[in-house]
């Protein structure tokens, strides 16, 4: 399989709850998060040492994008290290809020949904080849996408008709479109958003907006690990006849209403299957796909794992309760449910709801589970912490981070993009950076040499 | 080339499952394995254990909580 440029962005939710009653203006938090994170009072778009980007996003929250990956574990991790800055930033921000005679406490929630049914997103993005038709390829990936959620969803109570009921993903019941261009008004399955970040006659981009922030590292590495297999498989020429479906945005809401997962569901052509046997169908075409090609150790891992999931949420969802965001959370609400006698309209299951989401880890439940070894981990927390300042090896974001870390050791001021890097001085040249694969540039190793040769002159 | 084995196998499978519903749902739905419901038991056993530390860590006062989390919409 070839090579392939991902990231992921994730908008996260905010709140202070105070110990009073004043309720203080979310910019106001925000603004004491950027402080802890980006310092000097820079504008609230930045850059960071390990290539990512942090910045405020449409709606007040702050927004994190992975730097460019081209490995799956990679991106697992960097996803994590965005957890982990903005974690890092909750005792400094609480700190200047008690100084304003504020006591309370900030929470962040890695999720997609507030109370209220506003969303945010988690934003995945695959470079992929131009030359291929999107159209064909959109059609091809909507059913995927709308039956992706049985593995990638990440669980929501929602109130439907007077009572709350269970669903699988956080996004499914806020999208309104097949395709679209917008991220904020009628949000579609499959975004049209092409910004490559790189040579737009050879790449475009595929924007995905329907899935959902996930705790799970093995959620995240299914997310992104299967969709890069099935977008490889169809750009190859591996087509799914006869897959599309009848109602695609009706279908989504209704493989998300349905925990048992027995639901079947309608398809152009009459048929009617369950969300797992669609995703098989992707299942046995990726693997005519895999056995014509070179197909790594990690690759190969995550054809199995789906068909593992494929296998056991058939079964019973429940093996899943280690690796599944939506299993997890709704096997623990049950439990709680169980042990105090209550039901899904209970505050506290409410609560947690959004607390499984918590990315502060002596708080979140998610972050319970794993303390009790109940989760899976796919990637070392030795290595997250490490990405949250050292950037991928291998793709355009190690020369974005080299190039940071020279420029702030020598206290230069410097202006950064995903294609250039720039010194601020009249005299600097822009150095342009279009090739995502690419990890290093001899201008910018020039650079970083000539300064360590000599003082650097201003 | 590695070893596509475990991928290939899928086809057998599947024809195993086609079988299955073919021979009745009875069947798939009723005959649960007694391996999975023994992890199935172990799992609740382990959140069991849990719940009172799910008190510990839960915002105080989860109805108002709830209630005030609002997020303007993002994209």
């Amino acid at each position: 399989m070839r090579p392939r440029i991902f990231g992921l962005e994730n908008e996260y939710g905010l709140i202070f709850s105070p110990n009073g009653k004043v309720y203080l203006p979310v910019e106001k938090v925000l603004g004491y998060i950027f402080e802890g994170l980006i310092p000097n009072s820079w504008p609230s778009n930045a850059f960071l040492t390990n290539g990512a980007r942090f910045y405020q996003d449409t709606g007040c929250h702050p927004e994190y994008s992975t730097p460019e990956c081209d490995n799956i574990l990679d991106l697992v991790m960097h996803d994590k290290a965005g957890e982990r800055l903005v974690e890092g930033c909750l005792p400094l921000a609480e700190e200047r809020l008690r100084e304003e005679g504020l006591n309370g406490e900030i929470y962040i929630f890695k999720n997609n949904t507030d109370s209220m049914g506003n969303t945010y997103g988690c934003h995945e993005n695959y470079l992929m080849k131009r030359d291929v038709d999107f159209w064909k390829v959109t059609e091809q990936l909507i059913p995927f996408f709308v039956t992706r959620q049985i593995y990638a969803g990440a669980g929501k109570l929602l109130r439907l008709s007077g009572k709350t009921h269970f669903f699988i993903s956080q996004r499914a019941q806020h999208m309104h479109e097949k395709t679209s261009s917008s991220t904020t008004s009628s949000r579609s399955i499959i975004n049209t958003r092409d910004e490559p970040h790189a040579d737009a006659e050879k790449y475009r981009r595929l924007h995905i907006i329907v899935g959902d922030s996930n705790m799970s590292e093995f959620a995240t590495l299914m997310k992104v690990g299967v969709t890069a297999v099935v977008l490889s498989m169809i750009e190859e020429g591996y087509a799914v006849p006869n897959i599309e479906l009848e109602d695609p945005v009706k279908t989504i809401r209704e493989i998300s209403r349905d925990t048992t997962l027995k639901r079947r569901v309608k398809l152009e052509d009459g048929r009617e299957l369950t969300a797992i046997e669609i995703q098989r169908i992707y299942l046995e075409r990726a693997c005519d796909y895999l056995a014509t090609v070179e197909v790594d150790s990690i690759t190969h891992d995550i054809v199995k794992k789906w068909e593992d999931t494929l296998n056991q949420l058939e079964e019973d969802p429940i093996q899943l309760s280690r690796q599944i965001d939506w299993v997890m959370k709704k096997e623990l609400m049950m439990a709680y449910m169980e042990k105090k006698d209550c039901g899904w309209d209970d505050p506290r299951i409410l609560l947690m709801d959004l607390q499984y989401h918590d990315v502060n880890r002596s708080r979140g439940l998610y972050y319970l589970l794993e303390k009790m070894d109940m989760v899976e981990k796919v990637v070392d927390e030795e290595d997250v912490l490490s990405a949250m300042s050292e950037p991928p090896q291998t793709t355009r974001a190690k020369i974005r981070g080299d190039f940071i870390r020279f420029a702030r050791e020598k206290n230069r001021s410097y202006t950064v993009d995903w294609t250039y890097l720039k010194l601020n001085g009249y005299w600097e040249e822009t150095i342009l950076c279009m090739d995502p694969f690419s990890a290093s540039d001899r201008r910018v190793e020039e650079l970083i040499a000539a300064s360590a040769g000599h003082r650097f002159n201003r | 080339m590695i070893d596509l084995k475990g991928v290939k196998t899928l086809s057998k499978q599947e024809h195993k499952t086609d079988r299955k519903k073919e021979a009745g749902k009875k069947e798939e739905e009723g005959g649960a394995n007694p391996k999975t419901a023994e992890k199935g038991k172990k799992i609740k056993e382990d959140l069991d254990k849990l719940m009172e530390k799910i008190d510990d860590v839960l915002e105080e006062n989860a109805e108002e909580f709830v209630k005030n989390y609002v997020q303007k919409g993002g994209e």
